[in-house]
């Protein structure tokens, strides 16, 4: 008897307004599968991608500046052409994925777990801590992110001593972008927090004895996490676009490793003597995936706030 | 009115005390200065000589109070690059950057701003839909990306406008203008272009969501009731509240237009202060890179004190707390 | 002919789970100089019917039959130009909540003077002057001056003073009132009430009010519809409806409205809507697990004493302690709380009780004075785990059904919290099974364990959060404003099941309500506050007969008449 009523969290997905929203959405369908499929692309590119651009013994600089296959002189080996030095333009493009969107995820981890915590902390604490805590965020977001992830870049290129510049950029990458971020969860989830701190089961909480590091983890934390989860998809998008910017501006991720931006900024040489692919099918690539997951960001923002429909 | 303009100018005051303090850190504690003063031969003692000479063995306050103070002046030393005084070399390229940021504003605005009102009223519209579908692409277009497209579309491939540089400019005192020439007005285009729509998809965005939420309020609700037409009840009553929480957000993304400059900069190789600051990081020459972070701060600061200001000026609530 | 006059009316809102009937059939007439109330608790359909009237339904809302007329002409089938024209100039509108009612941007007179013109077509100075005399009409002190004035330079009162006059300018034949004085306190509710009655009456307007407040009926209406689900069950003079109500549903909710006049020992008949599930077989409190470890039976003298408690907010913070502007909500309050007895507070909006009940409880440390339980002063208390000793004693009720339980959580995680947290059981199984005998006996049955907050009605997630605050056995149970949020008949139940629950388990209990009827039924004293001072303590009996301190008297006088309600099946307490 008890069973008919009781719904696992898979049931109760099912018939959540959200998971309705999803079925009745071509975007937002569309949108996760072409998302969805770039991930898998990249994850396993080693296995899938025709040609390994890294393996020096595979690449032939006969090949180099090959057009697309369905083009004069292309050829059905390279399907979207090669490089100046020979390399498969689709293959790096699955390696070239790879690295934005580690970077792209890792640093938007890092923003969420400093954002969080400082929110939370920001909105339960108040007073003084609270208006530090503002304030420092206040002065941050009077900057636009790519100039903070710049500064931060430029700085560490000075603390890092030279011999290990190509080993650890990605990780300043990471910090860099990370760092840029923290302050639009921290104001979202300190807002947040602020709204249910004042709510009567969290009070309810509060004088059964609860402390305060339970109700932030137990209560409040899963009734933040909407809003943060919509930010999340946002800034994903954003920080791809950071690290494309930033490595195409030569301070991202070393060409020894290149990711779309270093991809397209190689591209970009070639553009005025008409090797335009070099640069063109990275850039679309990076296009529709940062569309594709705005796309998906739009939708759910929509969805998790049904007044605005 | 006085204490309100009074706390404002604190607040800047403290925004760029701290500014300075960072730029002073990383001027101080980011390499050697030294090192990068001198050449390889100097010896140990006249290394010396020159720290104890540029006072960088006084203590941490009379250093940063010496780095303030000069750089209030507008002095923020040598570059280590091109031994020339950071001062000159920003003069120089700041003209280019900020007319090419005035006329991406002005396109921002001009175009975002009604673009956001209609779609915000046309909600259901199917020309609204194709709008918002294809500013969600604005956004996702990175700028570099969007410049490099101009760039093949435009340059290469049709040959109709310049591709990098400023053109032909004229000195207007120590002012250098790309506004009264031929070849100068051609070359801006393509990079205001390029600045200006990712600014400007933001701009319409932000519109647009505020126009929502403001047309739902209650007093919305109770216009239409007494029987206002919808224009009156849109553009008189909708659209003044829209632009309390938009002048603040609208003031931001304009001050970062020159922070994005960066990125067109460097595409379509302007002669600006972003790509000079581009080429200092990746030369690590700091007193550059401090200043152009103190400058950008400065605009910034600014920027908030207009808005601030025109804020004051349309929300009656505020003025009545300050009296 | 009828100067308003809805036919057949039938409203519905397409959504995914299916179309919802929001009014059926439903027909009414206005008469002018007639108030007609339309009242029914939430979900009856009401507020909808005046939006349809004027044309203003919100989608996905849509008219799906029935006419409209005003004067005889048919108005529900105009073109939206047309409907505009009669929106303000023939019919005018007066919303719930004043305070987001009007533009912020714009002076009272801009917005005046915008309608004015807009529908009389006169010129500036007119206009103006129109403006001023209607400001004058509603009662607003110095209109010459207020008129320059921004909405936020309004209180309250005054702002809905603004909203009629607004509603005013085109002398309209038919005002309809949604909620007009729900935002407001009993004071300033009996102030517009009496103006738009006077207004009604002096030119021949005829008004709808819409509400779910018996004491505006009472107060200010002609004839009552009540509705019930979308549909019109009863119609008649208010007389009738009140004092002799045909329609089971009509009796139900009269009886469940909490009588100024007389104390009931129970409400009866109030179980038509929702019904509990079977109380009757109740737990022998002297075997089981709730009536156990009853620490604080053998009190000697008071079992809660409150000592010259007082409570500052900073009403406008600085970083330097002398700039703060500081408010004392609650400021030097004193009294004591019996053992097993119900002890009331009572005063409108801003009268700090709350605040008192949040102090005593803890969420709030006093800025001075002293809160006594059992003869231990826990001001003075700095271990948690000493505390928590305490906590275990005293439990809380909340307003808010809906924001006082975690929606992330099951209901057996929510009201097991407690007793996991305090390590009353010894084991996992014997928990669940003590939170299922909890649930049963506040009327959910046993199966309410396993599902979600969201899956209950208020009145019975209610029921859920007085199961919670029982789960740790307290000896005093603070009850802020329990049902204020509650529709009156599910707020008949609630106070039904915690005066049962009293008895039961010998509770003491601090019962916190703006509402004078609701404390008359729960409480044996009462203390009447004021802008954060007790300015009397008594009896309830004798506060109700006998009112020494002037504002208590101010209070009981502005308290809605009642006196004609219907005494059909009704138990007086202690006859």
């Amino acid at each position: 008897m008890e069973k008919t009523i009781e719904k696992t969290r898979f049931e109760r997905f099912l018939d959540s307004d959200v998971w309705h929203s999803f079925k009745s959405s071509p975007v937002a369908i569309i949108s996760s599968l072409v998302t969805l499929i770039m991930i898998l692309a990249a994850l396993f590119a080693p296995y899938i991608a025709p040609h390994d651009p890294f393996d020096l013994v595979s690449i032939d600089i006969m090949d180099s500046n090959l057009p697309p296959a369905w083009q004069e002189f292309g050829e059905a080996r390279f399907l979207l052409g090669t490089d100046d030095q020979g390399r498969d333009i689709l293959s790096t493009i699955m390696y070239g994925a790879r690295i934005s969107l580690f970077v792209g995820f890792a640093s938007v981890i890092f923003s969420m777990v400093v954002g969080i915590t400082l929110g939370l902390i920001s909105g339960y604490a108040g007073g003084r801590v609270d208006a530090f805590i503002m304030r420092v965020a206040d002065i941050q977001l009077s900057f636009p992110a790519i100039l903070i992830a710049l500064l931060i870049d430029g700085v560490a290129r000075g603390i890092v001593p030279k011999e290990l510049h190509e080993e650890l950029s990605i990780y300043v990458l990471i910090f860099a972008i990370g760092i840029s971020g923290w302050v639009q969860y921290a104001r979202t989830v300190r807002g947040s927090t602020l709204v249910e701190r004042n709510k009567e089961y969290v009070q309810a909480a509060r004088v059964i004895g609860i402390r305060p590091g339970t109700i932030l983890r137990r209560h409040i934390l899963p009734n933040v996490m909407g809003p943060v989860m919509v930010i999340a998809t946002i800034h994903l998008a954003i920080a791809i676009i950071t690290e494309a910017t930033l490595s195409f501006l030569g301070v991202g991720v070393p060409p020894t490793t290149p990711s779309l931006g270093t991809l397209i900024r190689i591209g970009n040489e070639y553009l005025f003597s008409g090797e335009w692919w070099i640069t063109i099918f990275p850039g679309i690539t990076l296009v529709i995936l940062v569309l594709a997951v705005n796309l998906l960001g739009d939708w759910l923002r929509d969805a998790l706030n049904p007044k605005l429909r | 009115m006085v204490s309100f303009l009074f706390k404002r100018l604190l607040q800047s005051f403290v925004v760029m005390i701290t500014v300075a303090l960072i730029a002073f850190s990383m001027f101080r504690f980011v390499g050697d200065p030294i090192n990068n003063m001198v050449g390889q031969d100097t010896t140990q003692q006249e290394r010396e000589e020159l720290r104890e000479k540029l006072g960088l063995n006084d203590p941490f306050l009379v250093q940063f109070g010496r780095f303030t103070l000069n750089a209030a002046q507008g002095d923020f030393g040598l570059s280590y690059k091109y031994r020339v005084p950071v001062s000159e070399m920003i003069f120089e390229r700041m003209p280019a950057t900020l007319e090419l940021a005035f006329v991406s504003a002005i396109i921002a605005l001009f175009f975002g701003i009604p673009l956001g009102v209609y779609t915000a009223l046309k909600r259901k519209g199917i020309l609204s839909k194709f709008i918002m579908t294809m500013s969600l692409v604005g956004v996702s277009l990175p700028t570099f990306l969007t410049g490099i497209l101009l760039i093949l579309l435009f340059g290469v491939m049709l040959r109709w406008l310049p591709t990098f540089g400023r053109g032909d400019v004229i000195e207007i005192g120590s002012w250098t203008t790309g506004f009264l020439t031929v070849s100068g007005l051609k070359s801006l285009i393509l990079p205001s272009i390029t600045l200006a729509l990712f600014q400007l998809t933001l701009i319409m965005r932000l519109v647009r969501a505020e126009m929502l939420e403001v047309l739902r309020t209650d007093f919305v609700k109770f216009a239409k009731a007494r029987g206002l037409p919808d224009r009156a009840v849109h553009f008189k009553h909708a659209l003044k509240n829209t632009l309390v929480p938009v002048i603040t957000i609208t003031g931001l993304q304009l001050g970062s237009l020159i922070a994005f400059a960066i990125i067109t900069e460097s595409v379509f190789q302007w002669p600006g202060m972003g790509l000079m600051f581009i080429q200092a990081i990746s030369d690590v020459d700091i007193p550059v890179m401090a200043a152009y972070l103190v400058l950008i701060a400065f605009f910034f600061v600014v920027i908030n004190m207009i808005v601030d200001l025109l804020y004051y000026a349309v929300d009656p609530r505020l003025r009545a707390d300050n009296e | 002919m009828d100067l308003l006059s809805i036919k057949n009316l039938e409203i519905e809102f397409p959504s995914r789970r299916g179309t919802v009937v929001a009014v059926n059939d439903v027909n009414l007439t206005v008469q002018p100089g007639e108030v007609l109330g339309v009242v029914g608790e939430s979900g009856a359909g009401k507020s909808t019917i005046g939006n349809a009237v004027i044309g203003l339904l919100e989608p996905p809302g849509r008219m799906s039959g029935g006419e409209v007329y005003l004067k005889g002409e048919q108005i529900n089938n105009l073109s939206s130009e047309e409907k505009r024209k009669i929106r303000g100039r023939r019919i005018g509108m007066i919303f719930q909540d004043p305070l987001t009612s009007l533009d912020p941007l714009q002076t009272v007179e801009q917005q005046l003077v915008e309608t004015i013109e807009l529908h009389l077509k006169l010129g500036e100075a007119k206009a103006k002057e129109r403006a001023i005399d209607l400001l004058h009409q509603v009662g607003i002190p110095n209109p010459e001056l207020r008129v320059k004035h921004y909405p936020h330079q309004f209180s309250g009162g005054m702002r809905q003073r603004v909203v009629i006059a607004l509603a005013l300018c085109a002398e309209p034949e038919v005002i309809i009132a949604d909620e007009p004085t729900t935002a407001l306190d009993v004071s300033i509710q009996a102030q517009i009430l009496e103006l738009m009655r006077k207004l009604c009456q002096e030119k021949q307007v005829g008004m709808l009010i819409i509400t779910h407040d018996m004491g505006v009926i009472a107060d200010i209406t002609d004839r009552v519809a009540v509705m019930y689900r979308g549909n019109l069950v009863e119609e008649g003079t208010t007389q009738k409806i009140l004092g002799n109500p045909d329609h089971p549903y009509t009796k139900s909710l009269i009886s469940a409205v909490p009588r100024p006049d007389i104390r009931l020992k129970r409400f009866p008949m109030v179980d038509y809507i929702e019904k509990e599930e079977d109380r009757k077989k109740l737990l022998d409190i002297s075997t089981h697990w709730l009536g156990q470890a009853r620490d604080f039976d053998a009190v000697e003298g008071p079992l809660v004493e409150v000592e010259d408690l007082v409570m500052t907010f900073v009403t406008k913070p600085a970083f330097l302690k002398k700039n703060r502007q500081t408010f004392n909500a609650v400021n030097g309050v004193s009294f004591e709380i019996r053992q097993g007895e119900v002890f009331g507070l009572v005063g409108e909006s801003g009268s700090g009780k709350s605040t008192v009940a949040r102090m005593i409880s803890g969420l709030y440390k006093p800025a001075k004075g002293a809160v006594k339980f059992g003869g231990t002063n826990l001001t003075e208390i700095k271990s948690e785990k000493e505390l928590d000793y305490f906590r275990r004693q005293m439990q809380m009720i909340f307003q808010d059904p809906f924001s006082s339980l975690n929606g992330r959580m099951r209901v057996m995680d929510i009201v097991a919290e407690p007793i996991r947290f305090h390590k009353l059981t010894s084991s996992n199984a014997e928990t669940e099974g003590i939170v299922m005998d909890l649930l049963e006996h506040v009327g959910l049955g046993r199966q309410a364990a396993v599902r979600f907050p969201h899956e209950f009605s208020g009145g019975q997630r209610q029921r859920i959060s007085i199961a919670r605050a029982l789960a740790t056995r307290p000896r005093f149970l603070i009850c802020d404003e329990p049902t204020s949020a509650l529709d009156v008949s599910i707020q008949a139940q609630i106070l039904n099941l915690l005066k049962d629950l009293q008895e039961e388990l010998g509770l003491t209990m601090l019962f916190i309500s703006h509402d004078l009827p609701v404390i008359r039924q729960m409480c044996d004293r009462v203390g009447v506050m004021k802008m954060g001072e007790l300015v009397e303590v008594t009896e309830t009996e004798k506060l109700f007969t006998a009112p020494e301190a002037p504002y208590s008297q101010e209070l009981l006088s502005l308290m809605p008449k009642l006196d004609n309600l219907s005494q059909q099946g009704l138990q007086v307490e202690g006859a």
